[in-house]
């Protein structure tokens, strides 16, 4: 029996092999979708470059050569270097790292917490419900770049606190779904078959409800790391998020601004690395929720 | 930038056999007590991020070098020697009474600050919101009743790219081509320097102040400086309404009724924009409100950007100075004026359309 068929049996005789052969399916179903495919390849070239920074930038992220600076893009220079003679492509190349840290560790932080929260005020439900859902409707209708912008204001600049701010920001509209999904599930039979064999809540919760949410949550997150990145960015530009000499991409703009009017290069390129990446995302999650979740298309 | 709205709680069901006016009263009733309640979750937060977070904000008033003379009397005055929850209420009582604390940087207050220079945040966001809709709606549209065609593609692209692209490098591109290259526009600020404080500031809009006092070269100078930084604002505003006109009016094209109307030989044109556009018009204003409130807040960006004298240059630079006052003062006006247009919006949805009472 082939790999293949083993992937796609109807009758699947373990967990493992239902499990990879869903997994097969939706890589399969992604593939048919150009553009995911482009967007799945453009965030495995971010993570490769991010992995190999070191030997794939041609110069070092920091160093600085005086006689070189403001250099026009050139075949031994591809971006250009900046006012201190760094050389653009190898700071873009290393600012990956940085873009792939922010994105991830939200990512980590918003998407449990708010799974956490939308599952227990869903399981739950009465006051408890109220008063959790209270809190995160308060959250989502704040502006939330203004509320970053605040909490990195008062935590102090600096990449650490732009992901806790960004993170702080994110997690509501997970609650949000995460308690959707819990509500259509909560009063299911297997769910009572669980409860009435003593199994405690937490172990509904953990075990039984948010392994079913994951679907729908990693959408959800693919397509909101655009705006994370964006808002990364942002706090970059604004000089409060990574600070000097850190190649991170929205900081590097915020250099180049000086010189836009007659060295262009320096604040456009790493623009360029911001826009590709975020489309990608883009891409990706308008593809990984036509598959997983074909109820929510064209929303 | 994203302007995608923020997803809302969804309306509480209403039972049938209530009296109209009983519905919309208690409609009303409803919306004044979300409103509320958000705005006093909003005082929570930036309470919670100006007193709570900082470890110790009496330091960060009077510096390290305060005998402990000074540094109990400023605890004292400051308030913060009384419980939380007074200090909570205390708060929430001077913002209700328009006191927002003194910026340092500025040494004004800070309610004084906003309210100057407010309107150059407004004057620049609502020109954004008519270049997207005057632009945005009819390439929906368009979009929509050719589905497949290349302005489809079009819209498609862009719709993806106000996703993915930062608003404060399209405005940077944008000064570096159609300023410096082009000499198409004026640069960052409001007006030429020669210009400034030309006109008396009556409603604090440069393009309403200069018509009042009849001086057009100041209006045509003001209009050349805003047209770039509202046109960026514009285009994400356009990519996020045309997506949405795009994807109502889909909704319509497929409807049984817009068949008939075909069959019976209406001309297609008559179907698009009367069958078709007419219904989505009310979902349209939701639409139009949600990506307003969204502007004012992407302003933020473009403005540090242009150097543009609004709010979002005030609170950009009150951050950069620690003026934790201003930040907070700022945050908590973005904050409220987003959330009014959006429960307006979504109020005005609930009332014009008929389907959703």
């Amino acid at each position: 029996m082939s790999t293949r068929d083993w992937l796609l049996e109807d009758s699947p005789t373990s967990r493992w092999q239902a499990n990879a052969g869903r997994a097969y399916r939706v890589f399969t179903a992604l593939l048919r979708n150009p553009l995911s495919v482009l967007g799945g390849v453009i965030i495995l070239v971010l993570i490769l470059t991010a992995i190999f920074a070191p030997w794939i930038a041609p110069y070092s992220a920091t160093g600085q050569s005086l006689g070189n600076r403001l250099l026009s893009p050139s075949g031994e220079h591809w971006m250009g270097t900046d006012e201190l003679g760094r050389d653009i492509f190898s700071r873009v190349i290393y600012g990956s790292q940085i873009t792939l840290t922010i994105v991830g560790l939200v990512a980590l932080i918003s998407a449990p917490l708010g799974l956490l929260v939308g599952a227990i005020a869903g399981y739950f439900g009465g006051w408890t419900d109220r008063v959790l859902m209270g809190f995160t409707d308060i959250f989502l209708s704040m502006p939330k770049l203004i509320l970053a912008l605040a909490f990195v204001a008062a935590l102090g600049p600096g990449i650490n606190n732009a992901i806790i701010a960004i993170a702080i920001t994110s997690w509501p509209a997970y609650a949000r779904i995460a308690r959707a999904e819990t509500l259509t599930i909560r009063n299911a039979e297997f769910i009572q078959a669980v409860q009435l064999q003593g199994a405690n809540p937490v172990r509904v919760i953990v075990q039984h409800i948010l392994p079913l949410c994951t679907s729908s949550m990693i959408v959800r997150v693919t397509l909101d790391m655009a705006g994370v990145i964006l808002t990364a960015a942002g706090l970059g530009f604004i000089g409060l998020g990574a600070q000097p000499p850190l190649p991170e991409w929205g900081a590097m703009i915020s250099r180049g601004r000086t010189f836009i009017l007659d060295q262009w290069w320096v604040a456009t390129m790493p623009g360029f690395a911001i826009i590709i990446v975020s489309l990608g995302f883009c891409f990706l999650g308008d593809g990984l929720r036509d598959v997983l979740d074909p109820k929510s298309e064209g929303k | 930038m994203s302007l995608e709205p923020q997803l809302t709680a969804p309306p509480a069901p209403i039972s049938p056999n209530k009296r109209i006016w009983g519905r919309r009263a208690s409609a009303v009733a409803g919306f004044v007590a979300t409103v509320f309640l958000t705005f006093l979750g909003l005082l929570a937060i930036t309470f919670f991020i100006g007193r709570v977070i900082p470890i110790d904000p009496v330091l960060a008033v009077v510096g390290d070098r305060a005998t402990n003379a000074v540094y109990e009397a400023a605890r004292v005055q400051m308030g913060l020697d009384k419980p939380l929850v007074v200090q909570f209420f205390h708060y929430v009582v001077g913002v209700f009474t328009g006191d927002l604390g003194q910026s340092v940087s500025t040494g004004r207050s800070v309610a004084e600050d906003i309210s100057r220079f407010f309107p150059a945040t407004l004057e620049m966001a609502t020109i954004g919101i008519i270049i997207g809709v005057v632009i945005g709606v009819p390439l929906g549209v368009i979009a929509a009743s050719g589905q497949g065609s290349w302005v489809d593609q079009i819209i498609r692209v862009v719709g993806l790219l106000g996703y993915s692209m930062p608003a404060f490098w399209l405005g940077l591109v944008g000064l570096a081509l159609f300023y410096a290259r082009l000499r198409w526009v004026g640069g960052p600020g409001r007006l030429d320097i020669f210009y400034d404080g030309l006109v008396s500031p009556v409603t604090g809009l440069i393009l309403i102040d200069s018509l009042l006092a009849g001086e057009f070269d100041i209006f045509w100078n003001a209009i050349n400086h805003l047209i770039l930084p509202a046109s960026v604002l514009g285009f994400f505003s356009l990519a996020y309404i045309a997506r949405m006109t795009r994807s109502f009016m889909l909704d319509q094209l497929n409807q049984e009724f817009v068949t008939t109307a075909r069959v019976k030989g209406v001309p297609e044109r008559v179907v698009i924009w009367r069958h078709a556009f007419n219904p989505i018009r009310v979902q349209l204003i939701t639409v139009i409100g949600l990506s307003y409130a969204g502007l004012l807040e992407g302003s933020v960006m473009i403005e540090t950007v242009f150097s543009w004298p609004g709010i979002g240059n005030y609170l950009t630079t009150a951050l950069l100075n620690a003026d934790m006052n201003a930040v907070l003062g700022s945050t908590l006006v973005i904050g409220a004026v987003f959330i009014f247009i959006n429960k307006i919006s979504d109020v005005l949805y609930r009332v014009l359309d008929p389907r959703a009472r």
